[in-house]
């Protein structure tokens, strides 16, 4: 099952390496992977999202928090949460395309950042699945580079990830 | 007073208390090495390989309450250091290793001597530092043996570049160490451990399993006055050997893949499991299904949550220090009246003493040729089993965990979980080191002896008479072993046709050697060598090479599915037991 896990982690030279090394090292599964540092300096924000049987997840979560840098883990899938992913998708835009593409972007709640007479490049925000929807929907002809952040997530309301 | 970068390093272990440095210079190290000459709080070995100085760091930290310290230059020196590094992280044994790295400015151009040490020793560590600017190097040190000593010990690698050796700043040892992302839990849950205590009420066929874990944290006090409370029986991995003493009558002997016949099937068919610093690994309980197969409720006491739960579930998992877990089990238990039946424990101990009563260690000494468990047990006797025993890897690593009664902790000093070939030697200089006033014995093989042999050289420079008890049987013993039990006698490259004549070897060494090849000759030898107590001397006894460590549990069988010596044949491995009482009795 897809989990996302959420970590604070100092934010040090090696401890992203860390990370990744761990998920290699043990076999586990990584889908996505995104870090920044936070609001202070000190600490990045990554999040995690991966799949495995409850077993797998407890021991990813634990093998994380043995990490000496690593300061919180927490599975956002065991409460209530929001996932957000940005995507780049860059699509040939001539002809009848031209006004399709636009339309696409419209219905996908999607803003149109770069123009070309051929490309338009299309920013599209939301849950991952939203953006795997928007590439099912459009041809896969005119899609010229897709690039993705990978989810970030955040429990919703008082639920609050902070040391 | 501003100190250079390498003044501040040997104050920083002087600061420790560190009384030894194992290690071996190179360009990186230079000025460490001239702030080393500079000083007296601490000695050197330099010895003759690289990571023979981790392994006898490591052996320092294992045979003592200290923590050994290991001194690498860059590049190869870093990379030699790789196994010792990777034995102690196994083995969860505090040790600092301090490897010279090439100076910042050429870090990344593949300077002379550089490889990525902190990427490299990554997966093998408990952390590591690269330390990049002077300032940051006292309290990278405080923060280094703070990691390597608390929680779930292990080794820590400080790599530091030439250039920071070199620049100068104000020298201040911290107190202390306040790190937000490393808070080790020590203190049991005081829920969990009621739990265990009403669980350990209910037990009627009840076992103490105790690893390392339990040495690691000097709770074998604890778990002694343990077993005497509950009247349970008792084993020990091979890693916690020592743990409990192994010539108690509660005690029932190593289980796993070469445990006892009766350690192993009360582990199979035991109701409630008080695992105490064990970690259930593969080869202790080889198929979880079918550990699990006899139902049992596990009670699991480790200071590192992620070794509960890893191999197999357990019922009450209490994350802590062995010791002080314990220590509140106890009184807990001092105040709580409710006991596991004793009419039932009885029975179970019955039952103990019926798989016992074959003696599945039994072997028979002949005339003609000596058997490498005769050499152990007479060594055992000879040494009022007193001795430090340090061993490499295989048979004769499995002999002396089987015939060698550990009193008490810190006397067996094995590569547990690595299984490295070569530690042996190396182990008995830091163990002799850290222990001068005891025997230090290693037991090892003609194989296993030569993957580190050139330490007879360093040995002879600090004087540590150690003995070596040196199995020749001129095979790859457990290799063959398994070629005859499993690869139809294919003996694919285990058999080495060309040995040195050790005794010469040693000789040419500057040490005493003896050839030993009749049973008549076995306790002469050991008494003479064990009374030349200031040579090391190697005792190079020629064994049966036909000679099978048993029992065992062969790959992928259960605990109740051993391969039993040839005196226990026709035994049935359930005894007495009932399958409707016991789950899987097959």
């Amino acid at each position: 099952m897809r989990h996302i896990l959420s970590i604070l982690i100092e934010n040090e030279a090696g401890a992203l390496s860390r990370v990744a090394g761990l998920f290699s090292a043990r076999a586990y599964n990584i889908e996505s992977l995104s870090v920044a540092p936070t609001e202070d300096p000190t600490l990045s924000r990554m999040t995690i999202v991966t799949s495995g049987s409850d077993d797998i997840i407890e021991q990813i979560t634990k093998q994380l928090n043995k990490l000496i840098e690593v300061v919180k883990v927490i599975d956002l899938h065991e409460a209530e949460h929001i996932e957000r992913e940005l995507m780049l998708i860059k699509v040939r835009a001539t002809g009848k395309d031209r006004e399709e593409m636009k339309r696409m972007a419209d219905i996908f709640r999607g803003r149109i950042i770069d123009v070309t007479e051929k490309t338009y490049t299309i920013e599209l925000t939301g849950p991952g699945a939203k953006l795997d929807a928007f590439i099912q929907a459009v041809d896969r002809s005119v899609i010229l580079e897709t690039v993705r952040t990978g989810a970030s997530g955040i429990g919703r309301g008082e639920r609050i990830l902070k040391i | 007073m501003e100190l250079t970068g390498a003044e501040i390093v040997a104050r920083c272990l002087a600061e420790e208390g560190v009384e030894y440095v194992f290690g071996y210079p190179g360009g990186a190290v230079l000025e460490i090495y001239d702030a080393i000459f500079k000083q007296d709080k601490f000695k050197h070995v330099l010895v003759r390989h690289e990571q023979a100085a981790v392994h006898a760091a490591d052996a320092y930290s294992r045979s003592s309450d200290r923590i050994g310290v290991a001194l690498v230059t860059s590049g190869p020196g870093a990379t030699n250091a790789i196994t010792g590094i990777a034995t102690a992280h196994l083995d969860s044994i505090p040790m600092i290793v301090i490897s010279g790295q090439v100076a910042t400015p050429a870090i990344g151009l593949d300077a002379f001597q550089e490889v990525d040490m902190v990427g490299i020793t990554r997966p093998c560590v408990k952390h590591n530092f690269l330390v990049k600017d002077v300032s940051e190097l006292a309290d990278t040190f405080k923060k280094a043996f703070y990691i390597a000593t608390t929680g779930r010990p292990g080794p820590v690698v400080i790599d530091i570049p030439k250039d920071v050796t070199q620049k100068k700043t104000e020298f201040n040892y911290p107190t202390s160490v306040n790190m937000r992302s490393y808070t080790p839990i020590n203190k049991g849950h005081p829920g969990q451990i009621k739990k265990a205590v009403q669980l350990i009420a209910e037990a009627k066929r009840p076992l103490i399993y105790v690893g390392g874990g339990a040495i690691l944290s000097d709770a074998h006090q604890q778990v002694a006055e343990l077993v005497r409370t509950l009247d349970f029986p008792c084993t020990n991995t091979l890693m916690g050997l020592g743990a409990y003493p192994g010539d108690d009558p509660k005690f029932i002997g190593m289980l796993g893949m070469h445990g006892t016949y009766e350690a192993n099937l009360a582990m199979q068919y035991c109701d409630v499991l008080i695992a105490i610093g064990a970690r259930f690994d593969d080869r202790v309980v080889s198929q979880p299904a079918h550990f699990l197969s006899s139902p049992k409720r596990i009670i699991h006491i480790d200071v590192d949550p992620s070794s509960i739960a890893k191999r197999v579930k357990v019922d009450v998992p209490i994350v802590g220090n062995c010791r002080d877990v314990l220590d509140e089990m106890l009184a807990l238990l001092r105040s709580t009246p409710e006991r596991a039946d004793p009419e039932a424990v009885k029975t179970w101990w019955k039952q103990i003493d019926e798989w016992r009563a074959p003696n599945s260690l039994k072997y028979e000494q002949g005339s003609d040729i000596i058997k490498p468990q005769f050499v152990v047990e007479t060594l055992h006797r000879l040494t009022n089993g007193d001795a430090i025993i340090t061993s490499d890897v295989g048979q004769h690593q499995m002999f002396a965990a089987q015939y060698y009664k550990f009193k008490r902790p810190r006397q067996w000093i094995n590569s547990g979980g690595l299984g490295t070939m070569g530690v042996g030697l190396p182990y008995a200089m830091g163990a002799k080191l850290a222990n001068p006033e005891l025997d230090v014995v290693c037991i090892t093989g003609e194989a296993s002896i030569q993957m580190n042999i050139q330490e007879l050289s360093t040995a002879k420079q600090y004087h540590t008479p150690v003995k070596i008890v040196n199995l020749n049987n001129g095979y790859l013993g457990m290799v063959r072993q398994w070629q005859e039990m499993f690869y139809e006698n294919r003996y694919a490259e285990s058999y080495m046709d060309a040995l040195p004549d050790f005794v010469k070897l040693a000789e040419a060494y500057g040490h005493v050697g003896m050839r030993i090849s009749k049973p008549s000759d076995v306790e002469g030898a050991l008494r003479e060598a064990l009374a030349m107590k200031d040579r090391l001397v190697f005792m190079d006894f020629l064994i049966d090479p036909k000679t099978n460590v048993f029992p065992m549990v062969g790959n992928g069988k259960g605990l109740n599915q051993m391969d039993l010596p040839p005196h226990m044949q026709d035994v049935r491995q359930t005894g007495t037991l009932k399958e409707r009482d016991y789950g899987n009795l097959s």
